[in-house]
């Protein structure tokens, strides 16, 4: 592969991605700017950002290199990626953008009035924010490594400088518009070199796909082995249960619905987010079932993660597939960035308000402004999940990200649904169940990454655990509830009048003690 | 069934004679229109209760209702492939059928599913600000 066209591409969205930040800059003045982007954002545009957002490097690489080498099975995660917004769609859009908070754990404090849950909803959301950028990192790296041969801590050190930039600087306003942009340019990078390949192949006469030596002889097929593992039956439904309910308890997903203008304004937002996650998912597949037919042998050194940046050169030798080759090196860049500014943003966000603010105060005697102390809560919030990426051997992109998706699913869905919905939610039963969901889900999560895979039942119990600790923690939260009726928030009927009335109306949302 | 009891009731017939009721303020405004819904609903009275629980459970109705469909949907695919082994391997014009459906027939399905929720949604919010925002 040329290294000058790919580094060409990758400084370039790199460039972009900052220019385009600094634009923000100049717009972004108040506190409101800087978090949720004063709140003006029109549907169409934050839904581009959200778009832009979650399409990360598993979105981008990890999907083809699934398909690549484990087949069919692997189609569940794109659709699991766009169920899981249609299900944050139906249960808790108008709701959450109604509840009128910055983060989540604003959103657990206003709706269960307790600073307790608030502490332990940060914790969750830093910890999940690090587990998906995880990923980000080592994808970076590993797309530098493809392109320029450099060693893979350079690309990950990119990422992590140009996110520290632009989220620092700018805030939510320029994130905003650099996430917007961003989704155009990944639909874009991904698509045009897919058309190419597709013209080629069928030019080729369309020859079938080729199942190496080794490999599993059912690729094509459902239910081969996802990827592998025992018991695919199971996986599969974990697999999509993780990812239909754990999109909504992402921490990066849920700051983007605070930019929207009304409850109605985020159900069109999140309709037209379907659409283009639609559009976009379409294409990943292509590289994986082409590369079977180009590359049927894995070439020496490379991941099934980099078959993406592998393939056009495989196709179409010389010049054309070089040049598309750096295309998709830029479009994977702005993948890992702007999932990266994105999960930073809300990362940074919570351990500013919740766990630094005050001891930051305490130490430098009040001297750090607000804004500073945001953008020490930002370099943190990269540093640790760099560091991580050094120390954990990469599991696979989107297998890693499954991880995450499994633990939102199993702490912050509980506590979104049953906050939305249901009155009888207690305190004590909200953080049993944030508890129980986060303890058992990141336990398995623990034992995967840091053991290594395991065989039989317990590897897949283990290895996607949403079909077992979700269901646990949403039983944990309901039962808990019902054994402390004392412990239902007070002014909870307000809440819902808050969370579920048009804004037509001319109601009082606020519980009367504010 | 008994076709003579609202025609002639037997032992009825010394009734007094009707009299219309009628207020001499006819055009004076009831209690319900100095007093809006959204009052009920602010001041947590039991009417306003019953409002909000009707509208909360309209809507939750509707997403379970979405969320349902989408289970039986998708959820039922893997059931099929491992019920009907056959499907594994069908063609539609040379296209695996499997492919077809999960790497295609998906997105544009969840898009209407999708629009599908927003309208209704959208409907029982504004039937619902008729009925308690009128003044």
């Amino acid at each position: 592969m040329n290294a000058v066209y790919g580094l060409t591409a990758i400084v370039l969205v790199c460039l972009v991605t900052l220019g385009v930040g600094a634009f923000g800059l100049r717009l972004s003045r108040t506190t409101s700017d800087f978090y949720v982007a004063g709140r003006a954002v029109t549907p169409y545009r934050n839904a581009s950002a959200i778009g832009g957002e979650y399409l990360s490097a598993a979105s981008f690489l990890g999907i083809a290199g699934l398909v690549y080498s484990s087949g069919f099975d692997m189609l569940w995660f794109p659709v699991g990626y766009t169920v899981g917004y249609v299900v944050l769609l139906v249960l808790v859009a108008a709701p959450l953008r109604r509840s009128g908070a910055y983060t989540l754990p604003d959103f657990a404090e206003a709706r269960l009035e307790s600073t307790r849950i608030r502490l332990l909803s940060s914790v969750l959301v830093v910890g999940i924010g690090w587990l998906y950028l995880l990923p980000q990192l080592q994808g970076a790296g590993l797309a530098l490594r493809v392109v320029t041969g450099a060693p893979t801590w350079v690309g990950s050190l990119v990422v992590v400088v140009v996110v520290i930039a632009n989220v620092a600087a700018g805030g939510m306003r320029s994130i905003t518009l650099v996430q917007a942009m961003q989704y155009w340019l990944k639909l874009t990078a991904i698509a045009i070199p897919a058309f190419v390949l597709l013209g080629v192949w069928m030019a080729d006469a369309t020859p079938a796909p080729e199942i190496a030596g080794g490999m599993n002889a059912h690729w094509g097929e459902p239910l081969s082995g996802f990827g592998g593992q025992d018991h695919p039956v199971y996986v599969t439904y974990s697999t999509m249960l993780a990812l239909a309910l754990g999109t909504m308890g992402l921490p990066h997903v849920l700051v983007r619905f605070y930019t929207n203008p009304d409850g109605r304004a985020a159900r069109r937002t999140t309709l037209t987010v379907v659409a283009l996650l639609g559009i976009f998912y379409l294409f990943p597949p292509v590289y994986g079932v082409l590369g079977r037919v180009y590359l049927p042998e894995l070439p020496e050194g490379l991941r099934p993660d980099s078959i993406v940046l592998a393939l056009p050169s495989a196709v179409v030798p010389g010049t054309v597939g070089e040049v598309l080759s750096a295309v998709l090196a830029g479009g994977a860049f702005a993948a890992f960035l702007s999932t990266a500014s994105g999960l930073t943003m809300s990362v940074a966000g919570v351990l500013d308000q919740d766990l630094l603010r005050g001891r930051l105060g305490r130490i430098t005697g009040e001297d750090a402004t607000v804004v500073q102390g945001f953008r020490l809560a930002t370099v943190l919030a990269m540093v640790v999940p760099y560091a991580a990426s050094r120390v954990v051997e990469p599991i696979g992109l989107a297998t890693t990200v499954g991880l995450a998706f499994a633990v939102a699913g199993s702490t912050f869905c509980p506590l979104l649904v049953l906050g939305s919905w249901w009155r009888g939610l207690s305190t004590v039963g909200a953080a049993a169940g944030l508890l129980s969901g986060g303890f058992l889900a990141a336990g398995a999560v623990l034992i995967t990454m840091l053991g290594g895979p395991l065989d039989g039942w317990p590897g897949a119990l283990l290895g996607q655990p949403a079909a077992w600790t979700i269901p646990i923690a949403f039983c944990v939260a309901v039962i808990v509830s019902l054994a402390t009726p004392g412990r239902v928030p007070r002014h909870t009927s307000r809440t819902m009048v808050r969370l579920h009335t048009p804004e037509d109306l001319q109601l009082e949302r606020a519980p009367s003690h504010r | 069934m008994t076709p003579g009891r609202s025609s002639e009731p037997p032992e009825r017939t010394a009734r007094p004679a009707r009299v219309r009721v009628t207020s001499s303020r006819r055009d004076a405004a009831t209690r319900r229109d100095l007093r809006p819904l959204t009052r009920d609903i602010d001041e947590q009275t039991d009417l306003g209760e019953v409002y909000m629980a009707g509208l909360m459970s309209a809507q939750l109705r509707l997403a379970l209702r979405v969320l349902a469909f989408g289970a039986v949907g998708l959820g039922g695919l893997p059931l099929l492939f491992l019920l009907v082994p056959d499907t594994r391997t069908l063609e539609i014009g040379s296209v695996p059928f499997p492919w077809l459906v999960l790497g295609v027939l998906v997105y544009p399905i969840a898009i209407l599913v999708a629009r599908y929720y927003v309208r209704q949604s959208e409907r029982i919010e504004r039937e619902f600000s008729q009925v308690v925002g009128r003044t």
